[in-house]
């Protein structure tokens, strides 16, 4: 499942109509380990196309860098479909090769399908080639979004 | 002397989860078959063809080989190499 913060969705999808007609992407990174998307980071599409996305590979090197100082991942990496479903391609899933991350697709076609986030907005793990998509639950804050019912005080 | 090579997050399997090891060589080609001699399965992560496969990208540097020489690009001692994926796709 993915979780994440309203004001970093609503950054996705500002991005998204943005760019459209072209797909837009970038990352979402957070700290290693902690599964949390924090740090929005747009990414220009090298390739500026309806129909295709690319880092820059000089961006991606600067982009991996920063991350390796900060001790962040990854954990979202998403991009836009402007004229098909949010559902991974065959290029995308060539491609994909975080298995740790979620990938997020944002479509912004005209008919686009809203779902409970007001968009239609997917996220999927991609691993060995194989598709799997998974929940997302927006939250305000991550605050209380990850304590498990053990974390709870016992009210009895 | 030896360069460091910065292996990312898909490739570790093949370096036991290091993320950086070290390796000889004068050019990226010797670099990788160096790298292979020690992490088995590497080298045809990043090669096919004797070209470098397009999902990857391969820096000496700061400078992505493929406008610096492709594998043929020479590698300095002081030189540190990172191998990274490509972040790509589309809607075919």
């Amino acid at each position: 499942m993915l979780v994440i913060r309203k004001d970093l969705l609503d950054e996705i999808v500002a991005h998204a109509r943005r760019d459209h007609p072209d797909e837009a992407c970038g990352v979402v990174a957070g700290p290693e380990g902690s599964d949390r998307p924090e740090r929005f980071i747009p990414m220009l599409n090298a390739a500026r196309s309806p129909t295709f996305y690319e880092f820059d590979s000089g961006d991606l090197l600067r982009l991996y860098r920063e991350m390796d100082s900060r001790d962040e991942v990854p954990v979202v990496i998403y991009h836009s479909h402007t004229a098909t479903e949010a559902y991974p391609s065959r290029t995308d899933i060539s491609y994909a090769s975080e298995p740790e991350a979620h990938y997020v697709l944002v479509s912004t076609r005209d008919s686009a399908e809203t779902n409970h986030t007001g968009h239609e907005f997917r996220s999927f793990r991609i691993v060995d080639g194989v598709v799997t998509e998974e929940e997302v639950e927006v939250v305000e804050t991550y605050m209380f979004a990850h304590t498990g019912a053990d974390d709870v005080p016992d009210l009895g | 002397m030896a360069v460091t090579v910065s292996i990312p997050t898909i490739l570790r399997t093949h370096t036991g989860g290091e993320k950086a090891v070290e390796a000889k060589g004068g050019t990226v080609a010797e670099v990788i078959d160096d790298l292979e001699s020690r992490h088995a399965g590497l080298k045809d992560r990043l090669i096919s063809d004797g070209k470098l496969h397009r999902f990857v990208n391969i820096y000496v540097d700061d400078e992505d080989v493929r406008f610096a020489g492709g594998l043929e690009a020479p590698v300095k001692e002081t030189s540190t190499v990172t191998i990274l994926p490509a972040v790509a796709g589309g809607m075919r």
